[in-house]
């Protein structure tokens, strides 16, 4: 391979090194309208009077909207393929405020200033109603996060119930559980709690949007779904689908949490409303309470082995805090258990409950890991757990009960949509190796040994260390759900354009879609323009989420480059004056049997201007048709402050398995970022709401993620694999390396000073307490 | 009210409020290189040079620079090639938002501490997050970079 496998330079690398003016904010008009949103500070209440008369007086300020203003529309604002599994149940703006943070109100002013100021200024009578915070409670509660009638699901699958807090409630079983629980000679139960995260990518929502020449409504978006932004707008605003185009500029990272169509609604109904161009950025506050988190999980987690260590059977029951809005509860919870209880395919039995219920505490939503991570965390731990009751050493306690290449489980059919009774082989499961070698890079043994001699001369100085490791698995995009389009277009010069729907922000797939073009035609990379997305001009792809852009749109651009390659042979032949079959198309050289050649430049030149005429244009789809997952192991070594209970990680090794590496740097770049929010989530992240639902942690004051000090030696090793299905051999990379951290590092915690942290984060406090309550 | 400035060089006399932060006249000036990211001087996205020292623009009043000279990230084309080479070649520009900031935090240890130690890199740069990278070849790439510039002074 020439392309593929290689480590080349993101193409967009200089214009944002050198600080060009790329984004969205950069680009937006100078007159545009600017808004400030007016956010409830009660958790749950219903307005009853809104007085705009001192905000219209503030100098700048337009109009100032309410939900009497505009029309009751249901939708979710979920980023999934239609129709949504998400229950429709958030409106523009409505009269119920359903936590601290929701929407009251938009003002719109000629400038930001005169909008904030504007926004203080609006009176707004609240009846405040008793709030639904404690999750544990919520299902069935009298308190009912949305009592409005107009709320729906479009899908009848998911359990939903509305009149019961419940977002979703769903499950799935393999063998008999209880019987098979009942039988194991050793039994863990334990409650796990993974806390609500935050995504904080650098570059807050925004969006502005302005009418086009044909009147059209053109909204620019840092999203990662330009496609289901366009949708969603469409119902939300009541407008035809065509009449919106929805364009992606460069993205400062999105985490899942530009997944949900957040900022968007506001600029795109005011220049609905008044044809004016129109903008709003968030502010990192606007970010904390008015979007979305990570889903906060409890699991209660049984586990039944043999004594020699063979897992016998796994119960699963979760349940999620979908806070106020019920976006992505039920993909992010039913991944928790689907892409989790795959690790254990030599189980005779095991089952998943998960249901997700409304509060009025902040949404959840789409965050790196997306459920998979809570779940991990959860089973992962369990099954350290396991390994300490056993006196086993947890990685041979893997060893034996993971699932390896070759393998399958019957969970896979359950999961994948559209599968029949065959079983689904996990051809390219690297899971054994990515141990293997984790175990030696990490040098396990020696590290165990070490630290155990070490330990009295280490307390001495109040300190303490220790190791634990997990494993895990994601997947890659969502088998016969989630499709993406990519279009390759010839062009004068014999060059290509490529066309595609997927949306890079910031993890390159520009560069790794345009590296697999590249390699499918047999031209160098420079010799394909790519262009990514607009909806007007781009094919479909349901976005970048899912873990799906290498495999899914990788996929389809192969598609439509061989699709390119045998349209150039059947020209080729037309200007050869040959057959098609005896054209070869190589190194951007059109040969024919008789030893005729001509350059792909000429030929392009020679098909536009003076024969044939003919544009060549070839477009492939794609949709996974079975789980690619990648997998990893992690490793992990902590020194705890006896006195304080902090701890520090000190050397983290992850061993990935994403099959080929389109662009190995980049993929690696994936896993050590992936690696260090699962160190801010394993340690110090948390989204912390007061006793009345106000958010305490929103602004990065509070907020704490990690800096340049807190990361030490983390070392990122890709294992070798080949998945057939995905694109030159990739499957995918972006998820999957957050999911060990978690549940390793809270072994390494517990074998350092004997605590079991099962709630996340592992706060000094929370460690210096549990040390404590011990002794 | 007005303030003269050199912006990257160039003398400009600026129409200010009394209220606007550096960032906001900057970026209202083309310099577009200047980002945002947060609401409390915390993530570092916002580093411009005043008078040849690192300052986090969005936490100073534009009417404080009355006189003095600013550099952005526009101002180091040519001065941060070498900077770009080495985080580009690593695949840690990523979304590139936090790039403008934490180049300019490089320039500024590069001017202050010779031959900085680690510490004293993780010092200067602390105040610039990251939420793609990881950090790891960040580090490595400064690293890099401030190595190749002591055989440059050598040579």
């Amino acid at each position: 391979m020439k392309y593929v496998n290689d480590s080349m330079k993101k193409i967009d690398s200089d214009a944002l090194l050198k600080g060009k003016g790329v984004y969205t904010d950069d680009l937006a008009p100078r007159d545009a309208l600017c808004i400030k949103v007016v956010r409830s500070p009660h958790a749950f209440a219903k307005i009853t009077d809104i007085d705009d008369r001192l905000t219209r007086k503030v100098p700048g300020v337009e109009m100032v909207l309410t939900h009497k203003d505009l029309k009751r529309i249901p939708f979710t604002r979920a980023g999934q393929c239609y129709p949504e599994l998400s229950p429709y149940d958030k409106f523009i703006l409505d009269d119920y405020v359903r936590h601290v943070g929701d929407d009251v109100a938009i003002v719109v002013a000629e400038n930001q200033k005169s909008a904030e100021m504007g926004a203080k200024r609006l009176k707004v009578t609240y009846e405040v109603l008793e709030p639904l915070l404690d999750y544990t409670k919520a299902e069935g509660h009298a308190i009912l996060v949305h009592p409005e009638e107009d709320n729906f699901i479009p899908v009848d699958f998911v359990g939903y119930d509305r009149k019961k807090n419940l977002a979703t409630d769903i499950g799935f079983e393999v063998g008999e559980i209880g019987e098979v629980l009942k039988d194991s000679e050793v039994v863990i139960r334990k409650t796990y709690e993974s806390q609500a995260q935050a995504q904080a990518m650098m570059e807050t929502q925004r969006a502005y949007s302005y009418e086009d020449e044909y009147g059209r409504l053109v909204v620019v978006s840092s999203t990662q779904i330009p496609f289901h932004v366009r949708r969603t707008l469409a119902r939300a605003l009541d407008m035809p689908m065509s009449k919106i185009r929805v364009i992606k500029p460069r993205i400062g990272g999105g985490f899942g949490s530009k997944q949900s169509i957040h900022a968007e609604f506001y600029p795109a109904l005011i220049t609905k409303l008044t044809g004016k161009p129109c903008k709003i950025v968030y502010s990192r506050k606007d970010v904390f309470t008015g979007t979305t988190s990570r889903h906060k999980m409890q699991f209660d987690i049984t586990l039944g082995a043999t004594k020699d260590g063979k897992i016998l059977g796994i119960e699963m029951n979760a349940l999620s805090d979908t806070g106020a809005y019920g976006e992505h509860a039920n993909t992010t919870v039913g991944a928790a258990g689907k892409k989790v209880l795959t690790l254990y395919n030599k189980v005779k039995a095991c089952s998943f409950k998960g249901k997700a219920v409304y509060t009025n505490n902040l949404p959840g939503g789409a965050l790196r890991g997306f459920g998979v991570t809570q779940g991990t965390f959860a089973l992962e731990s369990a099954v350290n757990e396991l390994a300490e009751a056993l006196e086993m050493d947890p990685v041979t306690l893997r060893e034996m009960n993971m699932i390896n290449k070759g393998e399958t489980t019957p969970i896979y059919n359950i999961i994948t949509k559209g599968s029949g009774p065959e079983p689904i082989y996990m051809d390219s499961c690297e899971l054994e190796a990515c141990v293997q070698q984790g175990k030696e890079i990490f040098r396990w043994e020696d590290r165990k040994t070490r630290i155990t001699k070490e330990r009295d001369k280490l307390n001495k100085s109040r300190k303490a260390r220790g190791v634990g490791m997990a494993i895990a698995q994601q997947g890659s995009g969502l088998p016969n759900i989630d499709m993406a389009g990519a279009t390759v277009k010839l062009n004068d010069d014999g060059f290509f354009t490529l066309l595609v729907g997927a949306t890079d922000i910031g993890t390159g797939s520009d560069t790794i879609l345009s590296q697999i073009a590249a390699e499918t035609l047999d031209v160098s990379v420079d010799k394909i323009n790519i262009h990514a997305s607009d909806t007007d001009v781009s094919p479909f792809d349901s976005g970048a989420y899912a873990s799906s852009t290498t495999y899914t749109s990788g996929n389809a651009v192969i598609e439509a480059c061989k699709k390119m390659n045998e349209l150039i042979k059947e020209y080729g032949g037309k200007v050869l004056e040959e057959d098609t079959e005896d054209i070869t198309f190589e190194k951007g050289i059109i040969t024919g049997k008789s030893g005729n050649e001509i350059s792909l430049e000429s030929f392009s030149k020679k098909i536009t201007y003076s024969m044939v005429h003919q544009q060549l244009t070839a477009t492939g789809s794609f949709v996974p048709k079975k789980a690619a997952p990648p997998y990893m192991a992690g490793f992990a070594e902590v020194e705890v402050d006896l006195d304080t209970g902090k701890v520090n990680l000190l050397d983290f090794v992850g061993t990935v398995d994403c099959g080929t590496a389109i662009n190995p740097i980049l993929a690696q770049v994936q896993a050590e970022g992936g690696i260090v929010q699962g160190i801010g989530m394993a340690l110090y992240e948390e989204v912390k709401v007061s006793p009345k639902g106000k958010l305490k942690s929103n602004t990065f004051m509070e907020y704490k993620i990690p800096t340049r000090k807190d990361v030490h030696n983390i070392h990122v090793k890709l294992i070798e694999g080949h998945d057939d299905t995905g694109p030159y051999g990739a499957k995918s990379i972006g998820e999957v390396v957050i999911n060990t951290v978690p549940p390793a590092i809270m072994e390494a915690i517990y074998q350092a000073v004997d605590v079991r942290i099962r709630t996340l984060p592992a706060t000094p406090e929370k460690v210096w307490r549990a040390m404590h309550t011990k002794n | 009210m007005k303030i003269n400035v050199t912006i990257n060089e160039k003398a400009k006399e600026l129409e200010i409020a009394p209220d606007d932060y550096l960032s906001e006249v900057l970026r209202r000036e083309g310099l577009l290189g200047v980002k945002k990211g947060c609401d409390t001087e915390s993530c570092g996205l916002c580093t411009v040079h005043v008078n040849d020292v690192a300052v986090l623009s969005c936490g100073t009043l534009a009417a404080k620079v009355d006189g003095k000279a600013i550099t952005t990230i526009e101002g180091v084309r040519e001065k941060a090639e070498k900077i770009r080479y080495e985080l580009g070649k690593r695949g840690v520009d990523q979304c590139g938002f936090c790039a403008p900031g934490t180049i300019m935090s490089i320039l500024y240890l590069e001017k202050v501490v010779k031959d900085p130690t680690e510490e004293e890199i993780i010092r200067y740069l602390k105040g610039n997050f990251c939420r793609c990278s990881g950090y790891v070849g960040q580090m490595e790439a400064v690293k890099s970079y401030l190595e190749g510039q002591k055989h440059e002074v050598c040579e």
